[in-house]
């Protein structure tokens, strides 16, 4: 197979430009004959449902919970970036676009990261007029604070809730779309499987989670926007609903998918403190600008942190990259704090954990400063861990936040499937192998706002699409093969929980295609994921009817494809023997221990091809070239 | 590492929204007090299924006080004991071994009951689609500083628009009043430069939905405020009868009603 990513021809700076305007459209008058699926209602599956609403689209907008404001993007604290170079720091639409190919490791396309550095000015004008309260000066004028990756002061954000109050802006002008009719919108749906008729995506069949229902959606194109797969590891910053399931369903009907083990795991959360543990809760990066990160140098140190010495702490961070210190980039922080607690170092009961220690800026600043920069997240932290951080350093260790893999997509953002297109999260395109902090909001809301608009337009002008109802016999088909795959579930009357299999995946994949991934683990993963999911089939034990809310099927259904989704990622980390971003090939790393790129061998996009459960993909590799940003070794020394 | 705290339980279930519900009572043990409350419950049902039994159905998502999806009465107190959280945010070192604690679905007519503690919210959705919106369309926006809007004004928006619609308000309200949501919106968006064009026109058009939609009036207790996991104050709802007063002077009957 060979990958066309559709990428214009021309400079850099001019592809988006001339592609908009040789894309093909649609009269506005026609507009309202063609009618489109959003699945998903986060940042990118909202803005792209309002969009198409307000271009005069039919559009059918679906997510699992029971409004579409509660998608994930609602969790996101930090902000978004934006080349407004409002700070007068030198920034620019080029110098946004640099940082993140750089930022990415070089295994980003080039052509995407300009287009999404072109949209970010206009996503934050298009958020402030719909009423968006991002952070403010004195003078009433927009206010910028710094990210990782960065030199310039160029990430918007509104306190602690960026990725809520950005999302309630979508979601409002979806809803005007909803009262307008343009958009209908079904929640408490779970897409079980897309629908290919004639070769080209045509709908979609979902589980109406009230009733249990299956039910057959057809339209002209589907669009998902069905966020990432984080949750493969069981435990991750994630929302417990995130999944993989409609991206792996459409990889199943031919949709490539791309990079899967490109994961990013996020320095600073709270630690695990028992097996009860659900889910792991953030703290902003940007609290190392301020807390220093060290542990005991001796090796099972049980004294409290305040009666250990100066002379006896290691600040690990500081001493290794004196330069950066502790704002090192997330995926370096968290490599660091892993090595440290594999050497016996950490601290706390489970000693998976190493200090966040806040006392030197409290002696500096002064409690009430540290307390109106941080306060919010130290209360927070309180209320899980039950310690004063002012008094009690901070424990924290590295988990699953974000995943740079997810479906091939072309230029257009569409997959190999032609009319499923693919936002977000979700799509693979924009991050490369590691993501910078407050850039996957700027990337959801430039695919939905202002990237596919245009390209769907192009997909329908230039498509001929053939009537199809819901009795076609593809609708008819997917249904009942999703009715059999419920019964088989329901059916299997083991003796394990659901989340006792999903746990013991994610101890798996946690182990194995974690943080530092070699040979041995890899295979080891390999061995055991199939293992894993025999068991799930001989033995799980799914309670609970299939004409109902049936919460334990939902997640039933989700681990199925999680089990099979987790092999896939050990064999794309296993083939890719470079390192680069957050993907750490322990086999590949220079004498000072840091990641080692293998541009020669591995400066490429691997696509996988799905060829049954179990059978070896097959890997199609898209080539990237940098014409513009030169590759270079990424170094914090 | 679980721990030692011994409970009972007393937890609405109801198999649908037709179906007549009941209290259930479970015995647990081993709850550590590092538990969030909603680990306390996936406790339960992880042992509720060992004995083949179904478990308990109650919403969740983020599990970290944002997504508004959690929705629980503990012992009669929309989100539980604690101040300022949300239910997934509530930890079991606030309980003590022995405790009974009862659990309940939000109650109120417009938020019917799907399954046990589960209940329909698209009630909210329908007051947000008559008028918590400013129309623009994208690709229509000035440039972001084109205006400039007071910090002072642009905070009291923000303390308006932290609502996270919830429910826990009309949950805590004798009268199922969802008077504190709708205010919140509303202010959310009067505040702001951006906002005023449609404000009058927004806030009949709010109201009229939440009276459509079965919520009961305003009872002046203030008990919504206390439950609000997000601290709103029913000062904007002071602001909003203002408004509302002000626009149906101003606002002709036949303006009104039409298309929006
Ligand atoms: C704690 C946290 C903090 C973060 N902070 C930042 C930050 O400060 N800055 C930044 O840029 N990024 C941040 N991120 C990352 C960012 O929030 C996400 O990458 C982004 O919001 C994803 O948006 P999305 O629209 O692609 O998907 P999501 O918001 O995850 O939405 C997914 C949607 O798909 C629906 N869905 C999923 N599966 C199905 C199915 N099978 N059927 C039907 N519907 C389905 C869901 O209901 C939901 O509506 C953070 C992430 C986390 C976890
Ligand atoms: S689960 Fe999201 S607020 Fe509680």
């Amino acid at each position: 197979m060979i990958l066309d990513s559709a990428i214009p021809s021309g400079p850099i700076g001019e592809k988006w430009t001339r592609h908009k305007f040789e894309l093909k459209l649609v009269n506005p008058a026609n507009k309202r004959k063609f009618s489109v699926i959003v699945v998903g209602t986060g940042l990118a599956g909202a803005s792209a449902a309002a969009s198409l609403g307000e271009l005069g689209y039919n559009v059918m907008a679906f997510c699992t919970q029971d409004s579409a404001r509660r998608a994930h993007s609602i969790a996101a604290q930090g902000g978004i970036n934006a080349a407004k170079n409002y700070t007068n720091d030198g920034d620019s639409v080029y110098r946004l676009f640099y940082d993140t190919v750089k930022g990415g490791d070089f295994r980003a396309r080039e052509a995407n990261v300009h287009r999404l550095a072109e949209c970010s000015n206009l996503i934050i004008d298009q958020c402030v007029a719909q009423g968006v309260p991002f952070g403010r000066d004195y003078g009433g004028l927009l206010d910028n604070r710094s990210f990782g990756g960065a030199q310039v002061s160029r990430t918007f954000y509104a306190r602690g809730q960026t990725g809520q109050q950005l999302l309630i802006g979508a979601y409002q002008a979806m809803m005007r779309q909803v009262a307008k009719g343009s958009v209908k919108m079904f929640p408490r749906r779970e897409m079980l499987d897309l629908v290919v008729v004639d070769g080209k995506a045509r709908g979609i069949v979902v589980r109406n989670l009230v009733t249990g229902e299956l039910e057959s959606h057809v339209a002209d194109a589907v669009c998902l926007c069905t966020g990432g797969y984080g949750n493969v590891f069981y435990l991750s910053t994630n929302a417990k609903g995130s999944n993989v399931t409609a991206a792996w369903r459409a990889h199943k009907k031919g949709a490539l998918f791309a990079n899967p083990c490109y994961t990013q795991i996020h320095p600073t959360c709270i630690p695990v403190t028992g097996d009860h543990q659900s889910k792991l809760t953030l703290m902003s990066e940007s609290l190392r600008n301020d807390g220093r990160v060290w542990v005991p140098k001796k090796i099972g140190d049980t004294r409290s942190p305040d009666q250990i010495p100066e002379e006896e702490r290691f600040y690990y961070l500081e001493e290794k990259y004196p330069s950066f210190g502790n704002l090192v980039p997330r995926d370096v922080a968290s490599r660091n704090a892993k090595t440290i607690c594999d050497k016996g170092m950490g601290v706390g009961q489970s000693k998976l954990a190493v200090y966040l220690d806040f006392s030197d800026a409290i002696k500096r600043l002064g409690a009430s400063a540290v307390s109106a920069k941080y306060g919010n997240l130290f209360q927070m932290y309180e209320k899980i861990t039950d310690e004063n951080p002012y008094k009690t350093p901070m424990r924290i260790f590295p988990a699953v936040h974000y995943t740079m893999g997810g479906l091939w997509v072309d230029y257009n953002l569409m997959s190999t499937i032609p009319g499923c297109f693919v936002l977000g999260e979700a799509n693979f395109s924009d991050h490369g192998a590691n993501r910078l902090g407050a850039s996957a909001l700027m990337q959801g809301l430039a695919d939905g706002y202002f990237v596919l608009p245009y390209t769907i337009g192009g997909y329908f002008a230039g498509t001929k699409l053939d009537k199809v109802t819901a009795s076609a016999p593809e609708f008819e088909a997917a249904k009942k093969e999703n009715e059999a795959h419920i019964h088989k579930l329901l059916n299997v009357k083991g003796k394990r929980t659901v989340a006792s299999i999903h746990s013991e995946l994610g101890h798996i994949m946690w182990e194995n295609v974690g943080m530092g991934r070699n040979q041995a683990g890899l295979e080891k993963a390999l061995a055991e994921i199939p293992a894993l999911r025999e068991e799930f089939w001989k033995n799980v034990n799914v309670l609970g009817g299939e004409g109902s809310f049936n919460q334990n099927l939902e997640h039933a259904g989700r681990l199925a494809d999680f089990l099979e989704f987790g092999e896939l990622m050990a064999l794309d980390a296993l083939h890719r023997k470079e390192s680069c971003g957050g993907h750490f090939r322990e086999e590949s790393q220079t004498e000072e221990g840091e990641a080692k790129r293998d541009d020669e061998n591995f400066c490429y996009v691997g696509a996988w091809d799905y060829k049954g459960v179990g059978v070896k993909p097959e890997l199609t590799k898209e080539p990237l070239t940098f014409d513009n940003v030169h590759l270079v070794t990424r170094s914090y020394k | 590492m679980s721990g030692n705290m011994n409970l009972t339980l007393k937890i609405w279930t109801q198999k649908n929204a037709k179906s007549k519900g009941q209290f259930e009572t479970i015995k647990i043990g081993g709850i550590s007090p590092d538990m969030s409350f909603l680990e306390m419950l996936d406790t339960v049902n992880e042992q509720q299924m060992k004995e083949g039994k179904e478990g308990f159905a109650f919403d969740h998502d983020c599990r970290e006080g944002i997504c508004g999806m959690c929705s629980l009465v503990i012992n009669g107190l929309p989100h539980g004991p604690d101040n300022l959280i949300t239910t997934c945010q509530l930890h079991m070192r606030k309980f003590k071994d022995g405790d009974t604690i009862v659990i309940e679905p939000w109650r109120a007519s417009a938020f019917p009951v799907i399954r046990d503690c589960v209940v329909d919210r698209y009630s909210f959705d329908r007051i947000i689609q008559a008028g918590g919106f400013i129309s623009v369309n994208t690709g229509s926006a000035p440039d972001a500083s084109a205006i400039a809007v007071p910090k002072d004004q642009s905070e009291r928006a923000f303390d308006a628009a932290a609502c996270v619609g919830c429910g826990a308000c009309v949950a805590a309200c004798k009268n199922s009043s969802a008077m504190l949501f709708v205010a919140a919106k509303v202010s959310h968006l009067n505040y702001l430069p951006q906002g005023k064009v449609e404000a009058k026109r927004r806030v009949l058009a709010m109201v009229d939905q939440m009276d459509k939609e079965g919520f009961g009036n305003c009872s002046n207790l203030y008990e919504c405020e206390a439950a609000c996991p997000k601290g709103i104050t029913v000062d904007f709802i002071a602001k909003m009868n203002r408004e509302y007063l002000g626009a149906t002077a101003i606002y002709a009957e036949k303006v009104y009603g039409e298309e929006m």
